[in-house]
């Protein structure tokens, strides 16, 4: 494929942990191949040296919960030719999206000796709810693998192969004896989807959501699953306010759980 | 008495103890063996090497949604039902990259395909279900004119060691299926535990001139008439056992004729379309692919998976997907199984064995789905559209 030099990648932070952004530096086998096949042109986390856009790629990283960033994101977007948001704060707003169930006001007042230095929005919104998204990456924090996967699709042009199902495809696919069925230990993984590989139930542990809503969600019948096997829905309503507790499905699911008591 | 001797279609009996050798004799000929074994709190299938990993003195409590472990009151080998894993793991490989496509310093592009295992399979304790769901996936994959080359391979020349059911689970049906709970054929060796007053031995069947070689190889004697009628009281025993049972008089039609029945709606609202039944059942065969390129976009590698008719993309045309709604999804998974199997393939697509209702995280049971049909047909109306009967078979043979 015949192209003018190397693509521009740029890697973007707001309100997040930094953990998504560090699985790039994790991928050391592949770093080099990146760094041969992209220039890499702004990753603070990686060098403090940033080259202007327009930008090939945008890897954007972390929610939005200032006046200042609804204002940067929109920037960000009109330089990139492909934005691709990574983890969970960017795709759902991230746990800190604790707050949108809140006062936040009140939080703020509790916490800080001089609230009025304090400019924060009400909420913790992902990325999507400012700006045109070009593809999500789920998970808290993101697979390295599933990331190179999106790199080397946005950079040939091509679909990233990364189903939206749920976390049991991945479970069965490897062998793991599901937890539900044979431990009644309560599993999001009907409910959430794939990318993780199933690693929680491959331990024996239920799967707790990090990588969001999949793309079909039966909450109710989960709910009464967990129930039958002894958890309370509260457990459930826990799991749900979590990393993606306010991408829609999760939160309408734990809203219809505060309804029904 | 002489009793009777070996060959094709005879019988002998062998110790519990010469379990461990018939696995040994089965390697030392350079099979893969794999069996029953524990693992993660359940009876799954995998490679052993002694007859000390099989399950001896477990049982299984199966139910809708739900799996238990349970001591035996016996040493008995082979005394539970069938697990969450089923030889399909094996045959029809979950993940299976089918090649990987590599550009060469001189600009050509090289493509290769992974070998196929080198050393061939024998299973040990394939119940009469799943020889049946094994016979299916043969015709499903290398009956027609497009022939599996992957699954041709692994399941060329593998050596079958059959276990007749002494005993049913509780979500087992393989009497209303037809397919069990004695081995019929498709086996080199079947094996019955006859376990009783302090004597535990298997009468070993044999059906194939292999089958007959390796036994040889085992201590045994001659089986007795009373050894013949012990397993067929066994089996007996089992077929009475049924923990589930389907009428499957006219089921086709019935399925076929009752697209818009609001049972589809009830058990939607209970349905995660999350696929398990699928994946855990013996005779679905979907797959997808995924394909794959390297930044350098110098190695492509395509990835073939089990895929479920749960999923959207399955159904994904232009524009979107075919099958949005649960309902649409639990509808073709059900009338796949029991209906249409039969237009495609002229046989059911269900053997019988239970997994997906054990295995349904939300303990959802076709049994009772297709009985809430047949119990509740709306008394007005013909059905939405008329059920031909497929040439010369469907039902109509059952
Ligand atoms: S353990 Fe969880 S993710 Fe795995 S199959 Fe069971 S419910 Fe699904
Ligand atoms: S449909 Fe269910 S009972 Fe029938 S063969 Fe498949 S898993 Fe077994
Ligand atoms: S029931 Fe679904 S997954 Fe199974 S064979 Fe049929 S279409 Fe494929
Ligand atoms: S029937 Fe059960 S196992 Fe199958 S998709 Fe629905 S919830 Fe999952």
């Amino acid at each position: 494929m015949a192209r003018a030099g190397k693509p521009k990648l740029a890697v973007w932070k707001f309100t997040s942990c930094d953990g998504c952004q560090l699985s790039l530096l994790d991928c050391e086998d592949e770093l080099l191949e990146i760094a041969g096949q992209v220039q890499i042109a702004k990753f603070v986390e990686a060098s403090s040296a940033a080259i202007r856009g327009p930008y090939d790629l945008s890897l954007v990283e972390g929610s939005i919960t200032t006046p200042d960033q609804a204002e940067q994101i929109r920037q960000v977007r009109r330089q990139s030719r492909a934005l691709v948001t990574i983890g969970a704060c960017a795709t759902a707003g991230g746990i800190q999206a604790l707050r949108n169930f809140r006062n936040v006001p009140e939080f703020i007042a509790a916490v800080y000796a001089r609230p009025e230095y304090i400019s924060t929005l009400s909420t913790s919104s992902a990325i999507a709810d400012h700006v045109r998204v070009d593809f999500e990456l789920r998970g808290c924090p993101i697979n390295r693998h599933q990331l190179l996967e999106v790199i080397a699709a946005f950079i040939n042009r091509r679909r990233p192969a990364l189903p939206n199902y749920s976390v049991c495809m991945e479970c069965k696919r490897r062998g793991t004896v599901c937890v539900m069925v044979a431990k009644k230990i309560p599993c999001l993984g009907p409910l959430t989807h794939s990318g993780c590989g199933a690693i929680c139930p491959a331990y024996g542990r239920g799967c707790y959501g990090c990588y969001g809503p999949a793309q079909t969600v039966n909450a109710k019948a989960l709910a009464d699953a967990w129930e039958a096997a002894g958890a309370s829905k509260i457990e459930m309503h826990r799991v749900l306010r979590s990393f993606n507790a306010n991408a829609a499905e999760f939160r309408s699911a734990a809203e219809t759980l505060d309804e029904n008591g | 008495m002489q009793g009777e001797r070996l060959g094709i279609g005879g019988a002998v009996v062998i110790q519990s103890g010469a379990l461990d050798e018939l696995i040994k004799v089965l390697a030392a000929e350079g099979y893969k063996v794999i069996g029953p074994t524990i693992s993660d709190g359940a009876i799954v299938y995998d490679e052993i090497r002694q007859a000390a990993q099989l399950p001896i003195g477990w049982t299984d409590l199966q139910q809708a949604g739900s799996y238990q472990l349970q001591r035996r009151q016996d040493a008995a080998v082979f005394g539970f039902a069938v697990g969450p894993h089923s030889w399909k793991k094996f045959l029809h490989v979950p993940v299976l990259r089918l090649w990987r496509a590599q550009r060469q310093s001189d600009g050509s592009i090289g493509a290769a395909t992974d070998p196929h295992p080198a050393s061939k399979f024998a299973f040990i304790g394939v119940r009469s279900c799943e020889l049946h769901a094994i016979a299916i996936q043969d015709q499903v994959l290398i009956g027609g004119t497009c022939k599996d080359p992957h699954y041709a391979a692994r399941r060329d020349g593998v050596f079958m060691v059959a276990v007749n059911c002494t005993s049913a689970g509780g979500t087992c049906f393989c009497v209303s299926m037809g397919t069990g709970p004695r081995a019929e054929a498709g086996f080199d060796l079947a094996l019955t535990e006859l376990l009783d007053d302090g004597h535990h031995e298997f009468l070993v069947e044999s059906a194939s001139a292999r089958g007959a070689e390796v036994i040889r190889q085992v201590a045994n004697r001659p089986a007795q008439p009373h050894h013949r009628q012990a397993a067929a009281q066994a089996s007996a025993r089992a077929a009475a056992q049924m923990g589930r049972q389907l009428d499957t008089a006219g089921v086709r039609e019935l399925l076929l004729g009752n697209l818009e029945h609001p049972r589809w709606d009830e058990v939607a609202a209970r349905c995660l379309a999350c696929g398990n039944c699928t994946m855990v059942c013996p005779t679905c065969f979907c797959t997808t692919v995924e394909d794959h390129s390297d930044l350098a976009n110098g190695v492509a590698e395509r990835v073939r998976t089990w895929d479920s008719c749960y999923t959207l993309e399955f159904s994904h045309l232009h524009g979107g997907s075919v099958r949005s709604s649960i309902r649409s999804r639990y509808r073709q998974w059900l009338t796949h199984k029991l209906a249409t199997w039969w237009d495609q393939f002229g046989t059911s697509g269900c053997v019988g064995c239970g997994r997906c209702i054990t295995w349904c995280p939300v303990g959802i049971d076709l049994t009772e789905e297709v009985s809430a049909i047949r119990n509740n047909q709306p008394r007005h109306g013909r059905p939405l559209f008329s059920v031909p009967s497929p040439q010369g078979k469907g039902e109509g043979e059952v």
